[in-house]
């Protein structure tokens, strides 16, 4: 097999994920509704990609396509059905009968704060928002979360100022604003993870010792010799360096 | 494919496979395959991967760095027509003035943001302008971690040479100092920040290896690692209140004489252009994933279509190490709709392996990227050891299910909880059976030519992470990408309010510098067919492209209006 032909396979088996679909590579076909109009789209396809087959350009409700940004949220019911379900677009198939809408934002307020000047306390949360205190405990942002993060189990710690709870619990929030939309006491609680997470991260964790006494060497300038003499080496001897030392790898 | 019958997630055809590999774990757990030598690597570099495989790239015909090699499509966006005409657009009505103007909303335009205004640019002063959305960006995608030589037995030099070595020693050594000697003072400036990194029982980081280092250093945040060094960023830049855009590209660089002096800004959805003067700009756009390189999918985020190499070449900036691409060993080959998208090289550094059809694992697990990579490409198309999926593509396995076996039941779920989400979305459980994997588009290796102050060779122009170029030479090691954004957006912040303090505001701004790009595109006789930057790609069905049609109808109403004033 020559090296080109190598390539062109490579390009040929990534075609569909690359370009737009063609028709002819389709055997199997749903219908989706999105905004309520009726679209006969291929089977197999996230939601995102079958509304890009459906014709539409995405400038919102699209991101990462990976399922780490949280621009894609998507609300939907299936045909038939009378639950309401939540997915990432880019994340879920588009399935027979979705009926579907995306929700490209969420009205949320961000307060304003600084770590420096914030007691790590019970009250700060409570201080900065209130209304985690109208929390009816309904789990409806819990049901209405793609990541199925515990969103209520959270919102509770957090009114008990327990921060390392709400930091593990809250780490795999996307920010993608559903549990705020559906939420009846219009609590924010990405945004309440947000900073219970911040100050968690900066008063609850312990300080890690070697990177402290690692920068104040730095700064004091302990490794400046070391590296002027080895940007001052010629490639040949740095790559004995490098060799040497790939020899002496940590067992990982 | 609905049709076909799937056993938790996997047709019958690749379960017989994954009998094979449950065969041979036990025996694999011991006899992992040996690291390459360097002559090794070279060969198998030469063999088969895309960078070295002939026809994929040219060079370049017009402009500063006139004559190194790019890929094809990223000469073909350099050799194009610009999007707008400096006669449509009143360049002196400012419609923001500030001193510091960033591009880009990722992990490296956001430390740029901070650094200024700790340095003293106060915040209406700093403007952060995005394409999409504040960090919309392969920042929140960086899974793995970022590395930073803090344990006593590393060192920032141990960093430097292993970085070198996996660079092939192409680096700018002056540049790659400066990324490995502050890492440990960007981790610490997170952590200050509020950054929550994975942690040992004892309080210490949990540190990993990464392919091509030789000591453990990978600092990560479950497998959300620049996600939660981006929102941790992020936060702060709006305690701060520093303005921001979203959903406004920018597509030109503005110049006052020979320095940059601000851009022209385009509504994504109003399609009216803004006009920014600034002392500085910091490009920090990000990479070139979404151009498909080579036909291969990618890991990277909808918005990376290399804007910043068009915008800093027509003002002359230069590109370096443009003749590389980093295909990440590890993109998803399997199921169909998550094709492309990455697998954290975590995965391998906690001890899963890649396997052939067979059960062979046929490589060192953690080779540098470029030679991983090449290793699974002659696995499925030289020797023919793939595993075949049901729309034609091929991989290997990655024997996910070792991880838990080597550190004990849990350890996946705990360190992998995007991933595990990813798979069991479509049914797969990676802790009992493996998952199918091809090398995918991953990193622009190369960009526009910095130094080890975040600036270019045009005043006023300052670049930090995916877009600038130099720190990695020719392949970049895992673990130092969001270490660039942080290290050099850092530097870019301090840089760019140091020179915003020299210069006084441009008397004018112009956009000249695109007709002498122009003439010598038609010089070279390059056909007005090809505008950039690309801003999106376009993945619409080819069904309804076929009968779009533009009607004008905006266009009436306002002819309408004109000859009705008349």
């Amino acid at each position: 097999m020559s090296e080109k032909n190598l390539m062109q396979k490579i390009a040929d088996s990534n075609k569909s994920v690359i370009s737009g679909v063609d028709d002819l590579d389709i055997e199997l076909w749903i219908k989706i509704y999105f905004l309520g109009r009726e679209y006969r789209v291929p089977a197999g396809l996230t939601i995102m990609q079958a509304l890009e087959y459906a014709g539409y350009f995405l400038t919102r409700s699209c991101g990462c396509r990976a399922g780490f940004c949280g621009a894609c949220s998507t609300v939907y019911r299936i045909k038939g059905e009378y639950k309401l379900q939540f997915a990432m677009a880019c994340q879920a198939e588009a399935m027979d009968g979705m009926y579907l809408v995306q929700l490209p934002f969420a009205p949320a307020e961000k307060r304003v704060y600084s770590l420096d000047h914030e007691e790590y306390s019970a009250n700060t949360l409570l201080k900065y928002y209130p209304e985690i205190a109208r929390c009816l405990s309904c789990n409806t942002c819990t049901k209405s979360c793609p990541q199925g993060i515990e969103v209520m189990d959270y919102i509770n710690a957090a009114l008990r100022g327990d921060y390392k709870q709400v930091a593990e619990l809250s780490f795999d929030c996307i920010q993608c604003g559903l549990c705020a939309i559906r939420c009846p006491a219009d609590i924010v609680h990405y945004n309440v993870a947000q900073l219970a997470r911040r100050l968690y991260g900066k008063y609850g964790m312990p300080q890690v010792k070697n990177l402290n006494e690692r920068a104040t060497e730095i700064e004091e300038g302990v490794y400046q010799g070391e590296f002027d003499h080895l940007v001052a080496l010629s490639n040949d001897e740095l790559k004995k360096l490098y060799v040497e030392q790939q020899k002496n790898k940590e067992v990982y | 494919m609905a049709e076909l019958e799937l056993i938790n997630g996997y047709p019958e055809s690749m379960r017989k496979s994954i009998k094979n590999v449950e065969k041979t774990r036990t025996w694999r757990i011991k006899n992992i395959p040996q690291p390459m030598s360097m002559e090794e690597r070279k060969e198998l570099l030469d063999l088969c991967h895309p960078d070295f495989a002939p026809g994929g790239k040219r060079r370049i015909k017009i402009g500063v760095s006139k004559g190194i090699y790019a890929s094809n499509e990223v000469a073909d966006i350099l050799e194009s027509y610009p999007l707008i005409n400096q006669k449509d657009i009143e360049l002196n009505r400012i419609d923001y003035d500030v001193d510091v103007l960033i591009i880009g909303g990722g992990l490296a335009g956001t430390s740029a943001a901070l650094l200024a205004n700790d340095r003293g640019v106060p915040a209406d002063k700093i403007l952060l302008t995005n394409k999409l959305r504040h960090g919309d960006s392969n920042s929140v995608m960086a899974q793995g971690g970022t590395q930073a030589a803090d344990r006593k037995e590393d060192s920032p030099a141990i960093h430097f040479l292993d970085a070198l070595g996996g660079g092939h020693f192409t680096n700018k050594k002056d540049v790659l100092r400066t990324l490995c000697e502050e890492g440990p003072l960007a981790i610490r400036w997170l952590c200050d920040l509020g950054a929550m990194f994975d942690r040992e029982e004892d309080g210490s980081f949990v540190e990993l290896s990464g392919g091509g280092t030789s000591r453990r250093r990978m600092h990560a945040a479950r497998d959300y690692t620049g996600l939660e060094e981006l929102r941790v960023l992020r936060d702060e830049f709006r305690s701060r209140n520093i303005p921001y855009l979203e959903f406004y590209p920018v597509v030109e660089l503005l110049k006052y004489r020979e320095r940059v002096a601000g851009a022209v800004l385009w509504g994504l959805e109003t399609h009216e252009y803004k006009i920014v003067r600034a002392k500085s700009t910091v490009l920090a756009t990000g990479g070139f994933g979404r151009l498909h390189i080579r036909g291969f999918p990618t890991t990277n985020h909808y918005g990376a279509c290399a804007d910043g190499l068009v915008l800093a070449y027509r003002v002359g900036a230069k590109l370096i190490d443009m003749d590389t691409v980093q295909y990440h060993p590890t993109g998803a080959a399997y199921p169909q709709q998550i094709v492309g998208q990455l697998i954290t090289e975590k995965v391998r550094g906690k001890g899963a392996q890649p396997v052939n059809v067979d059960g062979e694992a046929f490589v060192f697990p953690l080779e540098p990227r470029d030679v991983e990579a090449a290793a699974i490409i002659k696995e499925c198309y030289i020797k023919e050891k793939g595993v075949r999926t049901p729309t034609g593509m091929r991989g290997v396995w990655l024997d996910t299910p070792l991880i838990d076996r080597l550190h004990g039941k849990g350890t996946t779920e705990k360190m992998f909880p995007a991933m595990i989400r990813q798979f069991s979305r479509f049914g797969i459980d990676m802790t009992r059976d493996p998952i199918l994997i091809f090398p995918t588009l991953h990193y622009q290796n190369g960009g526009v030519e910095t130094d080890s102050e975040a600036k270019t060779n045009i005043e006023g122009l300052f670049v930090a992470g995916e877009v600038s170029g130099g720190v990695h030479g020719k392949n970049r090691l895992m673990g130092n990408s969001t270490l660039d954004c942080l290290v050099f957006g850092r530097r870019a912040g301090i840089s760019s309010a140091e020179y915003s303090r020299e210069v006084s505001p441009a008397e004018t701004l112009t956009l000249d510098h695109l007709d002498s790009y122009v003439n010598e595109l038609r010089e070279e006789g390059i056909e007005p067919d090809r505008f950039s930057p690309v801003l999106l790609p376009d993945y619409r069905g080819k069904a309804v492209l076929s009968r779009q049609i533009d009607i004008p109808f905006q266009d009436f109403t306002l002819h309408h209006q004109e000859s009705g004033k008349r």
